[in-house]
């Protein structure tokens, strides 16, 4: 723990604390004097109690998207409910087709599930977003055939936070009769969602990145008109044979505590996040060469994207010992590659190296800000007093014009 | 990623960072790798009268271990003829540094920085 006593925290978007609200409801779910049953228990208390408390936490689910509690399946989180959305819709409208449409930067969950069905027979197509991250609605248009079954897009992009047109999606789906599926892991709590207003067939969500515990996640299913999608986890028929398993009741209530805190304090929370997140890109501001990454309106508060040109990002981040913030998204931060989202956007090479994503949250304070501030501007300072490129730029050379050998 | 002390070292203290006029016939200058790698490695050697490399600087874009490596290789060479300098092994860097297997790439380009450098400074002396 010491270890993380000096760090600053500016990875929300990876995952969040769990809210202390939300633990001190959880542990009472737990043990042997708290509401410990088996939810599908149906011939004494214990069981009643846990159902109880599952229902409770469904109707808070449902009530921050404008639901009804019958359509929240609960799943282990969102990469479940993503492969459950997408591999449940195409397998159960198989025969009217096979042909899924998707976009390049979104979750792997998603990405990779798509390449599944593909090896199963599928056709998707990957669709390519503007350089601002956002999708033109006219080439989602034209991609749409008889033959399409499932669009799969997310609301808010975990690596740069941009927000998606969902609504008008819907619409163009249902018009076509197409199943559509959002992945809004990174919105809910963040981005009002109105499930009487979207007209979205499927949706996946996860307590975690909004102050609940990790290994819990719900996916919305339509009810009116009715989106039947193939169960992918097979056993006792729970979650109306959609997922079986044992419904884990402390994540569960979890879940629901953080989405009925997220239903109340999303105003004052977004309100805050986007003052620090303003504070951040402001006191970036005196320094050459920096770019934004994604969409600076149409953009979830606490995320900012940004490329410093000329320096490489995995060297950056080691400069930044005293921030927890990523390179690209979590998943990939591992790799060597250079983020896929930013050059899906036709982000240059230089500029996909040096991305860092720094998302703020509900416990972010304007001291952290100011002194991530700091350090990276001795960091960037430090790093282009090292790089050849920023030499050769301030030399005035186009570095797109020399012809590097590559290795 | 887990650093070795001694490629933190190099990455916080580099040694040698700089650059030497390029058109100077006494210097010679290595650049290898692409940006679109995530590296660039600008290696320059001063080259005495009496053959031997007198004083070295490097510039790096890249992680720290690319760093590292170009930081470790201007110690290395200074002191050392042509033909000493261009007998240094990326296996050397490697070892030295303590480089993971997905970092042996950065040692590479290191070699063939020197190598490079020492092929424009010869290509100068015609």
């Amino acid at each position: 723990m010491s270890e993380t006593q000096s760090l600053i925290y500016l990875d929300y978007s990876a995952t969040t604390p769990v809210d202390p609200r939300v633990a001190e409801k959880m542990i009472k779910f737990l043990t042997p004097d708290g509401v410990f049953g088996n939810p599908a228990s149906r011939s004494h208390a214990f069981g009643w109690q846990a159902e109880e408390a599952v229902e409770e936490a469904r109707g808070q689910v449902a009530a921050l998207i404008n639901a009804d509690p019958k359509e929240i399946v609960w799943t282990s989180g969102a990469t479940e409910s993503n492969n459950l959305a997408i591999k449940g819709a195409a397998h159960f409208n198989e025969r009217r087709g096979k042909h899924i449409i998707t976009v390049k930067t979104e979750h792997k969950a998603v990405l990779d599930t798509c390449r599944q069905l593909e090896r199963e027979g599928y056709e998707v197509t990957y669709l390519d977003p503007e350089p601002n991250g956002l999708l033109d609605l006219a080439k989602l248009e034209a991609a749409m055939r008889d033959d399409t079954t499932v669009v799969s897009v997310m609301h808010v992009n975990n690596e740069i936070g941009v927000i998606q047109d969902i609504t008008a999606i819907g619409e163009m789906c249902r018009a076509r009769k197409i199943m559509f599926h959002v992945d809004a892991a990174q919105s809910a709590g963040k981005v009002p969602i109105d499930m009487e207003a979207m007209k979205v067939d499927l949706m996946s969500f996860s307590a975690h990145k909004i102050y609940g515990p990790k290994g819990i996640g719900a996916l919305y299913v339509r009810r009116k008109p009715r989106a039947r999608i193939e169960a992918q986890m097979h056993g006792g028929g729970h979650e109306r044979g959609m997922r079986s398993g044992t419904l884990p009741t402390h994540q569960i209530v979890g879940m629901g505590e953080a989405f009925r805190i997220a239903k109340e304090e999303m105003a004052a929370d977004n309100e805050r996040t986007r003052m620090l997140r303003d504070r951040m890109w402001q006191g970036l501001q005196d320094i050459d060469e920096v770019y934004l990454n994604g969409d600076l309106e149409q953009r979830v508060a606490g995320n900012l994207n940004v490329s410093f040109n000329f320096v490489e990002g995995e060297s950056l981040m080691m400069s930044l010992k005293d921030l927890a913030i990523s390179s690209g998204s979590a998943c990939t931060s591992a790799s060597l590659e250079p983020s896929y989202v930013l050059r899906a956007l036709g982000r240059n090479d230089e500029l996909s190296h040096s991305s860092l994503r720094f998302s703020f949250g509900r416990f972010t304070t304007t001291e952290d800000v100011d002194r991530a501030l700091a350090s990276l501007h001795k960091a960037v300072d430090h790093l282009r007093n090292l790089s050849p490129l920023w030499e050769m730029h301030c030399d005035g050379i186009d570095l797109s014009k020399i012809e590097w050998a590559a290795h | 990623m887990a650093y070795s002390n001694k490629v933190i070292d190099h990455y916080e203290n580099p040694r040698n960072v700089g650059s030497f006029d390029k058109s100077d016939g006494q210097v010679g200058t290595g650049m290898v790798g692409a940006p679109a790698c995530g590296d660039v490695m600008k290696l320059q050697i001063k080259v005495g009268t009496n053959g031997v490399i007198e004083d070295a600087r490097f510039k790096t874009y890249g992680c720290g271990s690319a760093i590292a490596s170009s930081s470790l290789l201007t110690e290395w060479v200074k002191g050392k003829t042509l033909d000493e300098a261009r007998s240094i092994k990326n296996t050397d860097i490697a070892a030295e540094l303590e480089l993971p297997p997905v970092k042996i790439h950065c040692s590479v380009l290191a070699e063939d920085a020197i190598r490079a450098a020492i092929d424009d400074y010869q290509g100068k002396q015609g």
